[in-house]
């Protein structure tokens, strides 16, 4: 079995196993066992939902400290787009770029102009696509893992143009090692992300060996000190700063904006796991086959809403969609140059490395015969379950319970209905006439005897 | 091997209830990979089934899907109580429907339900009496690997 690389590590120490995350996480990847959380690696794909619920603080993102960049001899910092949406409304990318120079990175690159021209390559990838469809875009490493676990049959709808991030940290060492005469291992790349899941698709990606960055810094960490170094630059005049945005790449912060810049018409663009889910399960049933484009992000509104922003995710979403009606209204297109980007795209430079594979979930034995039977023993064993996933067990679901006791990670007696059941069979056979005050059933459970009581009439 | 050693599951489907259509395929689905058939298959599985189980939301009143795994091959059958199917072999005909208009609106009703099911199986039968119902058996090989 592989092992998987993961962005979020348990703080056992602050960890006091109140299960907020073991029912928010919408792979069930987590179990209490023993008061503390645990992730089931195969089956966790890094959406950070956990992060966001837990009270205590007690899972910690894995990033990149601010120290990191010492290692290099030249550094270049590469912002996602949902950093420019993270400040006021006067406060515009070039401001923040420079900003990122101050705080300490010799440069700092404006992404956006790499998502423009990602944008063109999708639209040409999309126009000449033949086979099946919706494609998945893939710069959400979330959902490529949700694809590579829950739905393994839809892997091939993955678009194979890479991200915006790794085509931008490819050029730019390979730029700067030309320019400066450094290896290009001495050029340090460093992505500065809005949630933790980009730090896995550099650790372990999904599809390819090896990433072109070289570390990914938390927005959140980063905030406090960008902030108080952009007090320092000197204002650019609004409509200078407005000329350099390239219309077609800040979309990219948000759910919606890169179908909207590039004016898909037949195209969906949906945010928030739950949501994703709805629509991955109509794909796989078939129904979307006349949409082309399917622009999904595990995050509530896009990368803005990512767990290692600062801004409320609804104010920065906003800020985005002001900005391009503005550079829309203003008719600003510093966008590249669409034949330049044709030449590129034919020359196979946006073009992934490598497959991404399918890593469905382990089944519930090797071979068919005997996990048929443990199915079968699976449902046995739910059908006598209260079927109410209060997860007192230490599984999410009453469901995942049956599946953790055939696996003999769980046992029976973990569930308290079941507990509670044997200890009253007990009772009864010792002093059969207390039965009556002993209510064990699940609340619910039986709802006929408990909720209607005055109206049932006999 | 006989049905003894292999998983039997029904589940019920309500005609009409669009709300909860398709939540039986995706539950037959999730069994599937949970016993590690290969995903390739599973996505045919997934098609096939949804298809089968909006044909019973659509057109019939109620009805059953029960899914059948052995370790050589799964079927899925579908009965249901309901119009039933004048002719079966225009049914069959890709792009012939009898899909109401407001079905239509909702994206239903391409005729192309049946042809679907059965370009996605290995094996399809089908049966039906007109004023009485409909049943479909949808099988699915798992010993030979590239078969379809």
């Amino acid at each position: 079995m592989n092992h998987y690389f993961h962005s979020l590590r348990i703080d056992e120490g602050k960890c006091d196993g109140r299960m907020k995350c073991m029912k928010a996480c919408p792979t069930q990847a987590i179990r209490v066992r023993k008061g503390k959380a645990l992730i089931l690696e195969d089956r966790c794909i890094d959406c950070g939902e956990c992060i966001t619920v837990c009270p205590n603080s007690a899972i910690i993102p894995l990033t990149d400290p601010f120290g990191e960049l010492a290692k290099f001899r030249h550094t270049v910092a590469i912002p996602s787009p949902a950093l420019y949406a993270q400040f006021g409304r006067e406060i515009l990318p070039d401001k923040i770029l420079a900003g990122l120079k101050q705080l300490g990175f010799d440069d700092a690159f404006d992404l956006a102009q790499t998502c423009g021209e990602v944008s063109f390559a999708i639209q040409e990838y999309l126009r000449e696509y033949k086979g099946p469809k919706p494609l998945i875009s893939n710069m959400c490493p979330t959902i490529v893992r949700l694809v590579q676990v829950k739905y393994p049959d839809l892997i091939d709808l993955i678009i194979p143009i890479d991200t915006p991030r790794e085509i931008a940290a490819r050029d730019i060492k390979r730029k700067k090692s030309n320019l400066f005469g450094l290896k290009e291992h001495k050029i340090g790349t460093f992505y500065l992300t809005p949630c933790p899941v980009k730090m896995i698709s550099i650790k372990q990606p999904a599809e390819k060996g090896k990433s072109h960055l070289d570390g990914a810094i938390s927005i959140s960490d980063i905030y406090g000190l960008l902030l108080s170094a952009m007090e320092d630059i000197k204002k650019v005049s609004y409509r200078k700063a407005l000329e350099s945005i390239c219309i077609l790449g800040i979309g990219w912060a948000m759910v919606g904006g890169v179908c909207r810049t590039l004016r898909l018409k037949n195209s969906l663009a949906v945010s928030g796991l739950p949501e994703v889910l709805k629509v991955f399960n109509d794909i796989e049933r078939g129904r979307l086959r006349n949409i082309d484009f399917v622009e999904a992000y595990s995050c509530a509104q896009g990368c803005v809403g990512g767990s290692l922003t600062i801004e409320n995710l609804y104010i920065s979403y906003n800020k985005i969609l002001k900005l391009i009606e503005t550079l829309e209204f203003e008719k600003i297109k510093a966008c590249p140059d669409i034949r330049e980007v044709r030449k590129l795209y034919a020359q196979n430079y946006f073009f992934i490395k490598g497959k991404v594979e399918p890593r469905p979930l382990k089944p519930l034995a090797p071979d068919l015969a005997t996990a048929i039977q443990k199915r079968k023993e699976k449902e046995k064993i739910y059908e006598t379950l209260p079927k109410i996933d209060c997860g007192a067990c230490g599984s999410p679901t009453c469901l995942t319970f049956a599946e953790d006791v055939v696996l003999g990670e769980a046992k029976l007696t973990d569930c308290i209905f079941n507990l509670a059941q044997k200890f009253r069979g007990l009772r009864e056979e010792s002093c059969p006439a207390v039965d009556k005050s002993a209510p064990l059933n699940p609340a619910g459970s039986n709802p006929s005897k408990k909720r209607k009581k005055g109206k049932v009439k006999k | 091997m006989g049905i003894e050693n292999g998983l039997s599951q029904t589940f019920e489907i309500t005609g009409n209830d669009f709300s909860k259509a398709g939540s039986i395929s995706t539950t037959v689905k999730e069994i599937l990979q949970e016993i590690g058939i290969d995903s390739s298959v599973i996505r045919r599985a997934a098609i096939a089934s949804y298809e089968a189980e909006m044909n019973v939301v659509m057109y019939a009143d109620k009805g059953q899907l029960i899914l059948t795994v052995t370790p050589e091959k799964f079927t899925i059958s579908v009965e249901d109580e309901g119009q039933g199917i004048e002719n079966i072999e225009l049914a069959m005909q890709e792009g012939y429907s009898t899909a109401t208009e407001e079905m239509r609106e909702m994206g239903f009703g391409a005729g192309m339900g049946l042809p679907n099911i059965k370009k996605n199986s290995d094996e399809f039968e089908i049966a039906s009496i007109p004023g009485k119902g409909t049943s479909l058996k949808m099988t699915f090989n798992l010993d030979t690997k590239k078969e379809k």
